[in-house]
């Protein structure tokens, strides 16, 4: 007989799941022309309870339900990320999804059993538990990219990510399974040991780390895997638009870091290479494939394939120094995004959404305050003092320069100089282009509050920089015991 | 011994043959009967090996339940399987050179091979000895002790597949006249019946 494992550090997450299956079954027995918004705010309650929970219980590093699932400061960090993402999109989806008429409590549940696999994914201690974290994530992401049914872009969207994800997963687990031939084992903290204890390195490991490398770039939307993300972003609605270029690309890249760095961090020489190949490519692609794009949702989609690579530029330098630039780049990301997609939301004309770049021309003089704050995330966007995204980028540099990594930090601060371009170009179209017609008036409460937060995140951060640096570096810490 | 290397290679070929007959067969029908011939043939297989509990597992849920359910499946959709290989023979020559390119680079991976040394300490789940703990109990202490944190978390992803399939195609149609009970049985007699004297030679 044997005793059943410490359940308990992984509370958050049973709490999640749990609470999705509630909500689940609260919204298919209630009646009335509300339940898709009573949902969707009892599912921001859950998540806050979930930060809480997330951020109470955090303490010392600790691995239990047999080695499979770890608790530790890096993943606080980044779980919290996840959850504030997952939070501002759905209180972003209420009234998006009531004007398109797809207003369907569904939407919230889905959007917390796909948090639910991202926690499981930071969490993971384990090549079984990272692969199964990533399919339930998936599973529910592929879903609410197609929530709008009827509309042949959602559709075609979330078929698209449906073909392309499951062959990257399909890449991860046949690096997986070489993984494991050579190893013996899927657990990290094992698989460190091993890769330590063995002199030499095998030619069968190397191609395993690749291919797990190739699944995980897919995922964060890397060069060369991120053909998938310009058509889903366009296509999916732009709430969960918003949802995907913060809260999965998080959890994804917490993913990335924990493996390169914990599981194979003895093999750093081998696997530098790939992902600075990555990194650089993303750099360019993403700052010369946005400046022709016409819809803003796409020119969005090249920008986070473009701030990917400045991430993956900490995960090259593989430093206590490049994983706090991370922590401090998808901080900062998350709130320059989040407040731009509820900009992109509030582009409607007769009630009809449009996505047009010209149709923001003259936004200055008709809504003088939209443009103002799109101005202020594009700016920290383009990476201009003293605007949050400058810092972003700062730390990320700063790292890159330590670890002796000099001509990538040059390619990095040379791609945000023709990424600024297309920036810029907005801003200008806002306030220097006759008008080209007014967008609806009175955005709603719930955007309002959202798109404040995220002003002042970024406006501020240059006030108060020491919370989230000061715990970025507490975090970045615990991934490297000794 | 005899008897048993008999059997073995019996149940083995048939295996592979139905494999094949299920792939090549031209009637899907035929396809899935020569799939529940293979399970059949794979649960000996598991019998021959002392895994009593796969196999029955193998006869009842997958002939029992998911064959059957395929075979449901074949009749209903009435599928021309011979239109969608229409495109094989064309791509054949391509799909073949990459992969026996795919093929070889994989052979010079696996000719260098080198297992590391540590294996042997660091297997996570070590198979028990079959004398110790019956089939039944090594499968349960694997699935729901070892690996109850996945096991449950295979569980949720099952759960988002089925919300996801009701989400994305369930359409509640108008004008559908479903039979409501409580509005049968709270009906009241005065909004259905109404009494009418009729006198004689009158009419209503």
């Amino acid at each position: 007989m044997q005793a059943l494992p410490n359940f308990l550090p992984a509370l958050p997450e049973m709490f999640l799941a749990a609470s999705a299956m509630a909500l689940l079954i609260l919204g298919v027995f209630q009646k009335g022309p509300h339940v898709a918004r009573e949902i969707a705010w009892l599912g921001v309650i859950v998540l806050v309870a979930a930060i809480a929970l997330v951020t109470g219980f955090a303490g010392e590093r600790q691995v239990s339900l047999y080695g499979m699932f770890i608790s530790d400061g890096f993943g606080v960090f980044m779980s919290v990320l996840v959850l504030l993402g997952a939070a501002f999109s759905i209180v972003m989806a209420i009234r998006f999804n009531e004007q398109e008429g797809v207003a369907r409590f569904e939407y919230t549940v889905l959007v917390l059993l796909a948090v639910t696999g991202m926690l499981m994914m930071i969490a993971a201690n384990d090549l079984i538990a990272l692969y199964l974290g990533l399919e339930l994530q998936n599973l529910a992401l592929y879903v609410i990219a197609s929530f709008q049914r009827d509309r042949t872009r959602s559709s075609e969207a979330g078929l698209k990510y449906f073909v392309l994800g499951a062959l990257s997963s399909g890449m991860l687990l046949y690096g997986a399974s070489m993984v494991y031939g050579f190893a013996g084992t899927t657990n990290f903290d094992v698989l460190a040991r091993t890769i330590d204890a063995t002199n030499g390195v095998s030619i069968g490991l190397v191609t395993g780390i690749v291919f797990v490398a190739v699944g995980l770039a897919f995922k964060v939307s890397a060069v060369p895997f991120h053909m998938w993300t310009p058509d889903v972003y366009e296509g999916a609605p732009t709430p969960v638009t918003a949802f995907f270029s913060v809260a999965p690309k998080t959890a994804a890249l917490a993913l990335f870091v924990r493996v390169m760095i914990y599981a194979f961090g003895e093999l750093v020489d081998q696997w530098q290479q790939v992902i600075m190949a990555i990194s650089v490519a993303s750099m360019i692609l993403g700052a010369l494939a946005a400046i022709n794009q016409r819809n803003i949702k796409r020119l969005m989609a090249y920008s986070s394939i473009g701030h990917v690579g400045y991430a993956l530029i900490g995960l090259a330098a593989g430093t206590p120094a490049g994983v706090r630039g991370i922590l401090v780049y998808m901080t900062i990301y998350l709130f320059m995004n989040i407040g731009t997609f509820t900009v992109i939301l509030c582009m409607r004309r007769q009630g009809r959404l449009v996505e047009d770049i010209g149709d923001l021309a003259g936004l200055a003089r008709t809504q003088p305050m939209l443009a103002a704050a799109l101005g202020i995330f594009m700016f920290s966007l383009a990476g201009i003092p003293p605007l949050a995204g400058f810092f972003a980028k700062f730390y990320i540099f700063m790292a890159a320069i330590d670890a002796r990594l000099f001509w990538l930090a040059v390619l990095g601060v040379v791609t945000s100089v023709v990424g600024a371009y297309y920036y810029v170009r907005i801003v200008k179209i806002m306030y220097f282009d006759e008008p080209a017609g007014v967008f609806d008036r009175g955005i709603g409460r719930e955007l309002q509050a959202v798109l404040l937060i995220a002003a002042a995140v970024v406006l501020l951060f240059v006030v108060f920089p020491a919370p989230i640096i000061g715990s970025a570096e507490q975090a970045s810490a615990t991934l490297f015991p000794g | 011994m005899i008897v048993q290397a008999i059997c073995f290679w019996l149940f083995a070929a048939i295996t592979v043959a139905s494999g094949a007959m299920v792939v090549v067969a031209r009637n899907p029908v035929h396809s899935v009967l020569f799939l529940i011939l293979a399970f059949f043939n794979a649960a000996g297989l598991f019998v021959l090996m002392g895994a009593e509990f796969l196999a029955l597992i193998l006869v009842i849920v997958y002939v029992g339940a998911v064959a059957v359910l395929f075979l449901f499946v074949v009749m209903m959709l009435d599928i021309n399987f011979v239109e969608l290989r229409e495109g094989f023979l064309r791509y054949l020559p391509v799909g073949v050179v990459i992969g026996v390119v795919l093929f070889v680079e994989l052979l010079l991976v696996f000719g260098a091979w080198v297992v590391a040394p540590e294996v042997a300490k660091s297997i996570a789940a070590p198979m028990p000895q079959p004398a110790e703990v019956s089939n039944t109990v090594a499968l349960g202490q694997l699935l729901y002790t070892r690996y109850v944190y996945v096991f449950q978390a295979a569980g949720m992803i099952l759960l988002v597949a089925m919300i996801g399939a009701i989400v994305l195609t369930l359409r509640s149609r108008e004008g559908v006249r479903k039979q409501s009970i409580a509005r049968q049985v709270g009906r009241k007699r005065s909004e259905t019946l109404e009494i009418v004297k009729v006198r004689p030679r009158e009419g209503v």
